[in-house]
C-alpha cells in the first residue's frame, strides 16, 4: 500500500528455475510485482504457469533463483510460510468448506474463540460474523444472511469470499489461479471488477488465466511463459489479442 | 472417504442466485432437519395410541418404560456419538462394535484385579479408565492406517473390527467375565431420583460432545473436511492430525459404552457391542448427518438413537413379534434419507453427486 515505494516491487522473482529430474519445467524466469499492479500470466498448458505459482506460493522448493518480497530475499518451505508473509493463492475450484458460513470460511484454520460464562472457550461466531460482513462490504459485495452456508451462494459470490479471506488475513500479494474458469460470463465479470477493487487497495495480483479478454480487461502487464521460459513481456496498453498469441504458441 | 477430492463442479454450471427467501425451501429444510424428532414424536405418539387401545394403559407416561428406553438408548448413542464425529468428516468407524466388547473386557479384567489390591469404588475407576484407555489403542492404529498410510476407513476399520474381535474373545477366553465389585454393580443399576446412574452418565458424556463438535475448532474443522478436504488442507488444517484424533475419540466412546455394559451386566463380554454398530450408524443417519460427510449434529443422533431405542421397547411391549424391529428400524432409515435428498434437491446443494 506504500505508494511512495513504487520502484520497490512488492514480489520479485530473479532467475527462478524448478527441475523435474531432466524436466525443466521453470527456467531461468524473472518477474516482478508491484504494489496496485496486477500482472497476468499467459501461456500454453504445460508452459510452467503453475509450478511458477507453486514455487512462489511455497508448494515447491525452487531448484535455483531467487524470490523477493520487497526487496527482502525469502525461501517459504510450506504454503502457510508464504501466507504469513501476505501471499494468498486463490484457486478456480472454490476453495471453500461448503457447509460453513462466509465468516467460518474466512477464519477455517484460524478461528476466534471467546471465553462463554467467563471460563467456557467457545468459537466466537459473532466476532467471525461481523468481519465476514466488514471484509465482504470492502469488496462491495453485500449479504443479508452471514450464517447461511456457502453453498446457497452462487459461484462468483463463493469466488468473492475466497478473495474476501486473502482480504481480510491483509494478503498483500494474491496468486489467482484461473478464478474464472469455473463461472458463468456475468460471475467472471464480478470477479473482473473484484480484482479491480483489489488493485485499488494497493496489493499486487498474480493473474493467471486462459482468457485473453479477461486478462485485457484487468491486468497492467502481461508476462508470456513458453516451455518454462519467458517468451515475452508486454505491457496491456502496448499489445494486443494476436501478439500475445502469438508469444504463447511461438509463432 | 476423507481421501477422495472433494468434488467440484466439473461443468461451467453457473449457480442460481442464492435464494434465502423461499419459503417452502427453508420449511423443507427444517424439516428435513428435525426429522429425527418428528420420527420420535410420530413414534412415541404412535405407541402411546396403540397402548391405550390395546391395553388401556398409558405407554410414556410410566416411568418404568422410560427408564427402559433410556437403558436401551444408552449403548448405541454412545457408540453413534463417536460415529457422528466420524461420519461428519466424512469416514466411517466399522470397528466400534468390537472396540466396545474388548472395552467390556477389559474393564470386567481391570476392575476384578485392581479390587483384589485397592478399595472397590477406586477399583471401579481404575476398571473405567483401564477401558477407556485401552479403546483408544485400535482407535490410534484406526487413525494412524486412515491418516498416514491412507486406507479407506471402511477398509481400515474393517480389519480393526477382526482384529478387536478376536482381542477381545481372547481376553475374555471366549467367555463372558463376571465383574465382583458392588459399587461397580450400583453403577450399572443404581437410580438418582429414578434416573439411571448410565443415563446420567451417558447424558453429560453427550453434552460435552456436543460442546466439542458445535463449539470448538476441532469440530469446526471436522465439519471443514467432511465438505471439503482440500480447503480445509489450505486453510492450514492439520488434515493428519485431525483424523488420528478422530478415531481416537471415537473408539473412546465405544471404549466407554463398554466400560458401562460392563457395569449394566456386572460382566465383560467381547460380543457386547456386536448388534450395536449398525444402530449406531443408523442413529447418526436418521439424526440427519450425510455419510458423503460435511452434517450432522449430537443432538439430532441422540434422537436418532432415541427413535431406535423407542421402536425396540415399543414393539415388544405391545407384544409384537421382535424381528418387526428390524423392518420398522430399516424403513425409518430409508424414510430418512429420502428426506435428506429431497432437502438437497431443493436447496441445491452441489458438493454430492
Amino acid at each position: 500500500m506504500n505508494s511512495s515505494n513504487q520502484t520497490t516491487p512488492l514480489l520479485e522473482v530473479r532467475n527462478l528455475s524448478k527441475h523435474f529430474g531432466a524436466v525443466r519445467a521453470l527456467n531461468d524466469f524473472s518477474m516482478a510485482v508491484r504494489p496496485g499492479e496486477v500482472v497476468a500470466l499467459a501461456g500454453d498448458n504445460g508452459a510452467g504457469k503453475t509450478t511458477l505459482i507453486k514455487a512462489i506460493s511455497g508448494v515447491f522448493q525452487p531448484t535455483g533463483g531467487e524470490i523477493l518480497l520487497r526487496g527482502q530475499p525469502v525461501t517459504f518451505a510450506t504454503p502457510q510460510e508464504a501466507r504469513e508473509k501476505g501471499i494468498e493463492t486463490i484457486y478456480q475450484d472454490l476453495a471453500l468448506a461448503d457447509n460453513l458460513s462466509i465468516g467460518a470460511n474466512i477464519f477455517l484454520g484460524r478461528e476466534p474463540m471467546r471465553k462463554a460464562f467467563g471460563f467456557l472457550p467457545v468459537l466466537d461466531r459473532k466476532a467471525m460474523a461481523e468481519a465476514a460482513k466488514a471484509t465482504m462490504g470492502r469488496l462491495d459485495f453485500h449479504v443479508s444472511r452471514l450464517e447461511a452456508p456457502v453453498s446457497n451462494f452462487s459461484g462468483g459470490q463463493r469466488q468473492a469470499v475466497a478473495i474476501g479471506r486473502a482480504v481480510y488475513w491483509d494478503a498483500q500479494i494474491l496468486i489467482m489461479d484461473e478464478p474464472t474458469a469455473a463461472l458463468g460470463v456475468p460471475e467472471q465479470r464480478k470477479v473482473i471488477s473484484l480484482i479491480h477493487q483489489l488493485k485499488a487497495q494497493g496489493r499486487g495480483v498474480i493473474f493467471i488465466s486462459h482468457n485473453l479478454q479477461d486478462i485485457f480487461a484487468v491486468s497492467d502487464r502481461i508476462v508470456v511463459l513458453r516451455r518454462g521460459v519467458q517468451a515475452g513481456e508486454r505491457k496491456i496498453s502496448e499489445t494486443n489479442h494476436d501478439e500475445v498469441v502469438k508469444l504463447m504458441v511461438g509463432g | 472417504m476423507t481421501s477422495t477430492s472433494p468434488a467440484q463442479p466439473a461443468d461451467k454450471h453457473v449457480a442460481p442466485q442464492a435464494d434465502h427467501g423461499d419459503p417452502a425451501r427453508s420449511l423443507i429444510a427444517r424439516i428435513a432437519e428435525g426429522r429425527a424428532w418428528l420420527f420420535l414424536a410420530g413414534l412415541i405418539i404412535c405407541f402411546e395410541v396403540w397402548s391405550r387401545l390395546a391395553f388401556g394403559a398409558t405407554f410414556m407416561l410410566n416411568p418404568f418404560n422410560l427408564q427402559s428406553i433410556a437403558i436401551f438408548a444408552v449403548a448405541p448413542l454412545l457408540l453413534a456419538t463417536g460415529q457422528t464425529f466420524v461420519i461428519i468428516s466424512g469416514g466411517i468407524d466399522l470397528s466400534l462394535g468390537f472396540i466396545m466388547g474388548l472395552a467390556a473386557v477389559i474393564a470386567a479384567h481391570a476392575t476384578n484385579m485392581a479390587g483384589a489390591a485397592i478399595p472397590l469404588p477406586l477399583a471401579m475407576l481404575v476398571g473405567i479408565l483401564a477401558s477407556v484407555i485401552v479403546a483408544g489403542v485400535p482407535g490410534v492404529i484406526n487413525g494412524l492406517l486412515i491418516s498416514r498410510l491412507k486406507v479407506p476407513p471402511f477398509i481400515g476399520t474393517l480389519g480393526m473390527f477382526g482384529v478387536a474381535r478376536g482381542a477381545a474373545f481372547l481376553l475374555a477366553g471366549g467367555t463372558t467375565v463376571p465383574v465382583q465389585n458392588s459399587w461397580f454393580a450400583l453403577l450399572g443399576n443404581g437410580k438418582f431420583y429414578g434416573v439411571p446412574y448410565l443415563v446420567l452418565i451417558t447424558a453429560v458424556f453427550v453434552i460435552v460432545m456436543h460442546y466439542l463438535l458445535s463449539q470448538t475448532r476441532f469440530g469446526q474443522h471436522n465439519y471443514a473436511i467432511g465438505a471439503n478436504v482440500q480447503a480445509a488442507r489450505r486453510a492450514g488444517i492439520d488434515i493428519r492430525g485431525h483424523i488420528l484424533r478422530l478415531y481416537v475419540l471415537s473408539a473412546m466412546c465405544a471404549g466407554l459404552g463398554g466400560a458401562l455394559y460392563a457395569a449394566r451386566f456386572t460382566a465383560g463380554a467381547a460380543q457386547a457391542g456386536e448388534p450395536l454398530l449398525l444402530d449406531s450408524v443408523a442413529a447418526v443417519v436418521i439424526g440427519g448427518a450425510s455419510l458423503f460427510g460435511g452434517s450432522g449434529t449430537i443432538f439430532g443422533t441422540v434422537a436418532g438413537a432415541l427413535v431406535i431405542a423407542v421402536i425396540q421397547y415399543g414393539l415388544v411391549f405391545v407384544n409384537v413379534e421382535p424381528f418387526w424391529q428390524f423392518i420398522a428400524v430399516g424403513v425409518v432409515i430409508i424414510i430418512s434419507v429420502l428426506i435428506d435428498q429431497a432437502q438437497r434437491r431443493f436447496s441445491g446443494a452441489r458438493q454430492d453427486e
